[in-house]
């Protein structure tokens, strides 16, 4: 048997985990400095190399009391031995622990509770976004104590970048044995910007022992307003009372902001139609049994029945690019301040199919007609245009692009849509009797529309495909299960290869 | 210049004897050079060892103080070859490279300069890029030692045994004719810690000196006879010279009580992993002190046999522990004991995986697995206990998405690559060899771009295969880094040369960008110290290159796309070339941001950039992300219930190249983008015309506004 040494406790191990640009070098160098200061023996190692380019980086530190004796440290974190992990970010969080660095008895974790999506997130045609509460919640279970507010923000807003927070965060988790002056000593030290870290230091310190309450989340979605001469108002009011006191409660809020969207689009007329079109459903909604199904069909006609209507034709956009409202938020995004002059420039890029779009339907229908026609307009059309909306020229083109609101329902682009719509709606309409769920996710297809031009054309090819197997999925009571797998897929990949393969598994399923 | 700064920490290169040095492993290396008299240093950088470049290239002044030449060699094997300064002269000299990938380059010069031996010291300090955060293929450079006879030396990682090691290199380089490779690994080379300095040293002779009067001897140089009797004396002189040294020097080190009846023997490099897994079983403390027999080879080439037999003597068994693979320690050892009949059991391999790094827990694992079953004595209750299995989250795997690296913002190649995804949508897909350098990112998404990747500046060479008559030709991209590698004489020339009819993409972003932005003979920067605005078109041309395009604006992507198309569709035979150029934005910004900001603190006009996207006109359907990747073009889900989807959204780190805006245009994406110029310190004319237009546009929105209904946002 030979001497056993207690395992040394002195030793305080540290994990930074960040991506790439977002300065962990620098966090690590502070608390070096920080422990050299208190009298610790520091040591620091990292692994950028080409992570540093917007990958997941680590960096590792140990510190232990200074006796005059070199410690013999280690290079890397071992899981199940590390005393504080540092997350610049919530998803590297999650990665600390798929580490196994944070663990239940003597880890503190301290992340930022902000996301940076991944480009797999991001390029996903649907919402790739990954859940973010599955990960605080593990986080929770898994360190010895949690610390996780948006430090991102409050370096934002303080005009600093998120290391200084994150230093703030750790000070005020008190996981390491140095007083509060010591790190800022720290910040001030290292000079440049300064006042800023130090700001954010002090808001992420303060915010560990009250963390900022939560957004409030989409619960409660406010009444859409609406603005506009007072006669038009009191119209639009009366429309809003008689379709609220003939739609059930669960439907109320998701017409409300339905019929808002569609007026907004085009006009009171347009929002009698959806009214008529919504009530259409309800009726067929109830005879289908819909009331022991919290009227799913009419609520989600309600939204997507909105959507379709407010399709994206050039008047749309024109009209978009134009409106005050518009000036003020892309001012305030900007953080252009009042001396500063603003300047901004569109990037369109119509072409002649959209064009012909926003011409009445006969011409329009005339000039599709002459192949010869459309090859000599084309080139005038189909190349981009950089529109300084700000400017005079370019403001009043788009303006009358958008004052041809009054003539839309002319237009061939109108006449398009009305009657995909119709086809869409009829499709639901006549499958509620039968298969209440599968109309239902027949309306929710209309989800796979979307874009401008290609991506639009792409959207409408994804939907008839999704819809084309609604004949096979009709008689089986599982059949709304499988459309909205189907939707699911299409919403996967912009070519749609994983929804050929849904597509193929629903051809074998046995009847 | 490079992308990090080392002015400041340089300082304490000058630093005396007796003093305390506290910074970066890298530094340190450096600082031990000047220790140790070096005449001259040259590299090619790459991390982990990129820093030791940057630091020497910020260092020069200091350097000429002491009389040091450095060369930013165009190519390992330009470093490598520079050391034959110490083929006839007593003159030290040191070549530094990320390794395994510099090694293979330099291997033609390191052969020949360890085949004819060296006078002064020649030390070649490799950054081992092995394990977590290498960015190349795992391999050894053990094996080059072998080959070329070279010796190796891989210290315990600290800074203090680290700066040992390169005196001891320079000494054992002189004592056996004989070059010596310093390998740190990569956590090495970033590690914080200290050491206590000595005295700069000038070179013993100068490199001015040398070249006033010269000596040469043919017995040093590589050619038969002299390279037969080479090898001969790498046998029976060198090498014995070698191992008196290491061990009269005692370079290898024996630690604990030698009476134990087992022993861990270990490369340097992996001591401190061993002693944390000892430390966590209870058998060393803070300072490494263990009664657990060591023997820790900061010298892993050549092996010292009578030293490993007497460590083994006695011993029932001991554990080898070697990173990486082919085993050529264990193997070695294993010879060792068998030819002496030794009862020794053998471990190492096995208790530790053959293949990859050995983390902290591997190393955990693998020692007590070894105390287990050979020396259950040793452990306490708790050691000899198996271990509970950590808990593991198998849900997080599923949710937690995979960050590798990528462009980073306003990255002059993005819209390369998104005018190629664009040029694949008309033409199909291509054929396309890669290269070294951030374009490799091309390989992940969104592009999806690229099939091989066969070395540095290789990427066109890799297509020669493809020299045939076919309905699509294929394309190879290179980096300019690449290109002045390698890429000249094995891409160009050889594309030239065999009338190779593909497409050669060269990326020019004015630096070695992936390496940390190094200056390079295309750069665009005044260099005070080097020759750099050498186009790399007239390199072309130069070489016989007659179908050569230059863009320099890469995020003009209907121009990319176009000249694309061309190159793949001309009827014009031979290689044609497409020199992209636009400057790195990781550096532009480094260069530029402190000069705008204090134009607009003077009070100066000052246009600054930046794009959006309008919430209300983007459907959320992200096509511009999968042409795109960048960081700052993200998406947001909007409070609205009648939308599923998150839409685009431009973060405030957006640097306004304009890549987002050209693909919407040129990819017929959507109008959701916009570019938002913002003018500090407007002249009178911006605000007299500011006015003008704001009254023009308030004047026909009210108007419009009184006219209809319209949600309030």
């Amino acid at each position: 048997m030979t001497r056993t040494f207690s395992e040394d406790r002195d030793i305080i191990k540290l994990a930074i985990l960040a991506i790439g640009g977002q300065g962990g070098g620098v966090l690590a160098d502070w608390v070096v400095h920080l422990a050299e200061a208190n009298g610790y023996y520091a040591q620091a190692t990292s692994v950028p190399g080409v992570a540093q380019r917007t990958g997941a980086t680590i960096y590792y530190l140990e510190l232990v009391p200074d006796k005059g004796r070199t410690p013999v440290l280690s290079l890397m974190p071992a899981p199940g031995d590390v005393d504080v992990v540092i997350a610049a970010e919530l998803m590297e969080a999650g990665r600390a622990i798929m580490r196994g660095l944070v663990t239940p008895n003597r880890t503190t974790l301290i992340a930022s509770a902000h996301r940076a999506y991944a480009v797999s997130e991001k390029m996903a045609p649907g919402d790739g976004i990954a859940d973010a509460s599955k990960v605080l919640d593990i986080a929770r279970q898994a360190s010895h104590r949690l610390i996780a507010f948006d430090m991102e923000s409050i370096a934002t807003r303080s005009g600093s970048v998120i290391s200084a927070s994150l230093f703030g965060a750790l000070a005020g988790s008190r996981a390491l044995p140095f007083p509060r002056e010591s790190f800022e000593e720290t910040i001030r030290a290292g000079g440049k910007g300064m006042e800023a870290s130090l700001k954010a230091f002090s808001v992420a310190f303060d915010a560990v022992s009250a963390p900022p309450p939560p957004r409030p989340g989409p619960e409660a979605p406010s009444v859409p307003a609406m603005r506009g001469p007072p006669e038009l108002l009191a119209e639009y009011e009366k429309l809003t009372d008689a379709l609220l006191a003939d739609l059930p409660p669960g439907v109320k809020s998701m017409a409300m902001a339905g019929l808002a969207k569609v007026v907004d689009f085009q006009d009171l007329e347009y929002g009698r139609d959806y009214a008529y079109r919504l009530r259409k459903m309800l009726a067929l909604d109830e005879d289908s049994g819909g009331a022991a199904r919290d009227y799913a069909l009419t609520r989600e006609t309600a939204k997507y029945l909105a959507n379709a209507m407010c399709y994206d034709d050039i008047i749309r956009v024109a009209d978009a690019k134009t409106r005050g409202s518009r000036f003020a938020r892309v001012r305030e995004e900007m953080k252009a301040s009042d001396e500063q002059v603003l300047t901004v420039t569109e990037f369109m890029h119509p072409r002649l199919r959209e064009v012909l779009g926003s011409l009445p339907t006969g011409l329009a229908r005339w000039i599709e007609s002459k192949p010869g026609l459309c090859r000599i307009l084309n080139p005038l059309f189909d190349r981009g245009r950089h529109a300084r909306t700000d400017g005079f020229a370019w403001f009043s083109l788009l303006y009358g692009l958008a004052g041809m609101r009054g003539m839309r329902r002319k237009l061939l682009r109108h006449e398009v849509e009305s009657a995909h719509i119709a086809q869409w709606l009829a499709e639901a309409e006549r499958l509620a009797p039968r298969n209440y769920d599968l109309a239902v996710e027949v309306i929710r297809c209309r989800r796979l529309i979307k874009g401008y031009s290609d991506t639009h054309e792409r959207g409408q090819s994804k939907f008839d495909r999704v819809l084309s197997a609604v004949p096979l999925l009709e008689p089986r009571e599982d059949g709304a299960q499988w459309l909205k797998r189907l939707r699911e897929a299409a919403l996967l990949d912009e070519e749609g290869t994983a929804l050929d393969g849904a597509l193929k598994t629903v051809a074998t399923l046995e009847a | 210049m490079a992308e990090r700064s080392f002015a400041k920490e340089v300082q304490q290169l000058k630093i005396g004897a007796g003093e305390e040095f506290r910074g970066e492993g890298i530094l340190a290396v450096t600082k031990a050079l000047l220790e140790n008299g070096v005449g001259y240093v040259a590299g090619y950088q790459g991390a982990p060892i990129s820093h030791l470049m940057d630091v020497l290239a910020d260092a020069e002044d200091i350097l000429e103080e002491l009389g040091v030449h450095f060369e930013a060699s165009a190519s390992e094997a330009a470093a490598a070859a520079t050391l034959a300064a110490s083929v006839h002269y007593p003159i030290r000299g040191a070549a530094t490279w990320k390794s395994t990938v510099g090694t293979n380059v330099a291997s033609d010069a390191l052969a020949n300069l360890a085949s004819g031996g060296v006078l002064g010291g020649a030390l070649i300090i490799v950054g081992e890029d092995y394990g977590e955060g290498s960015s190349i293929m795992q391999e050894r450079s053990h094996a080059f030692a072998m080959k070329s006879q070279i010796w190796l030396l891989d210290p315990r990682p600290n800074l203090e045994c680290i700066v040992k090691a390169v005196r001891d290199g320079f000494e054992l380089s002189e004592a056996s004719n004989t070059p010596v490779m310093l390998e740190i690994r990569i956590r090495s080379c970033h590690l914080h810690g200290r050491f206590i300095a000595r005295d700069n040293q000038r070179p013993a002779m100068s490199l001015k000196e040398a070249l006033e009067s010269p000596r040469r001897a043919t017995e040093r140089i590589v050619l038969p006879p002299a390279s037969f009797m080479h090898e001969q004396e790498k046998i029976k002189q060198r090498w014995p010279a070698a191992v008196d040294f290491i061990k009269s020097r005692k370079l290898n080190e024996f630690m604990g009580d030698d009476r134990g009846r087992i022993g861990i023997v270990m490369q340097g490099g992996m001591y401190n992993g061993v002693i944390r897994a000892l430390q966590r079983l209870g058998l060393a403390d803070l300072y490494g002190d263990t009664e657990v027999p060591l023997y820790v080879l900061n010298v892993t080439y050549p092996l010292i046999d009578d030293e490993f037999l007497s460590f083994c003597k006695d011993k029932d068994a001991v554990l080898i522990v070697e990173e990486g693979q082919p085993d050529y320690l264990e193997q070695a050892f294993g010879a060792m004991l068998y030819k002496a009949g030794a009862r020794t059991k053998l471990t190492g391999k096995g208790y530790l995986p053959m293949a990859g790094e050995y983390t902290g827990q591997v190393m955990f694992d693998g020692v007590s697995r070894f105390f287990r079953e050979h020396a259950p004595e040793y452990l306490s209750d708790r050691g000899r206990a198996p271990n509970a299995p950590p808990v593991s989250y198998p849900e997080l795997a599923k949710t937690v998405p995979m960050r590798p690296p990528g462009f980073c913002t306003g990255c002059p190649e993005r819209p390369i690559f998104a005018a190629m995804k664009l040029v694949e949508k008309k033409l199909g897909p291509h054929h396309v060899g890669a290269d070294i350098g951030c374009h490799l990112f091309s390989i992940m998404p969104p592009f999806n771009i690229g099939a091989t990747t066969m070395g540095y500046g290789l990427g066109p060479a890799s297509n020669s295969a493809f020299n045939v008559e076919a309905g699509k030709r294929p394309i190879a991209v290179m980096g300019d880094g690449g290109f002045w590698h390698n890429g000249l004489a094995s891409g160009v020339g050889n594309a030239v040369f065999n009338k190779q009819d593909g497409v050669v993409l060269v990326v020019d972003n004015h630096y070695s960008a992936a390496t940390g932005g190094q200056d390079i003979l295309s750069s665009r920067a005044d260099n005070k110290r080097r020759s750099t605005k050498h186009p790399i078109e007239d390199a072309i041309r130069g070489l016989g290159g007659t179908w050569v395009k230059r863009i320099d604006r890469t995020y003009d992507v209907g121009k990319m796309r176009d000249a694309l198309t061309e190159a793949l569709t001309t009827a014009e035979k031979g290689p044609k070339f497409i020199v992209a150029s636009s400057e790195c934005m990781l550096n532009r910004q480094r260069r530029e941001k402190p000069l705008v900001a204090k134009a607009i603190g003077d009070g100066k006009r000052m246009v600054k950039s930046r794009f959006g996207v309008d919430e209300d006109v983007c459907t959320g359907d992200h096509a511009c992300i999968r042409l795109s990747g960048c960081p700052s073009l993200s998406v947001k889900k909007l409070d609205d219930p009648l939308r599923d989807d998150p839409v685009a959204a431009i973060d405030n780190n957006c640097v306004g190249c304009g890549n987002c805006g050209e693909v919407a245009d040129a990819a017929v994406l959507c109008p959701s983008f916009y570019r938002a110029d913002i003018i500090h310190n407007p002249n009178w004319l911006d605000r007299t015309l500011a006015r003008w237009r704001a009254k023009f546009v308030t004047w026909l929105q009210a108007r419009r506004s009184a006219r209809r209904l319209a949600l309030t946002s």
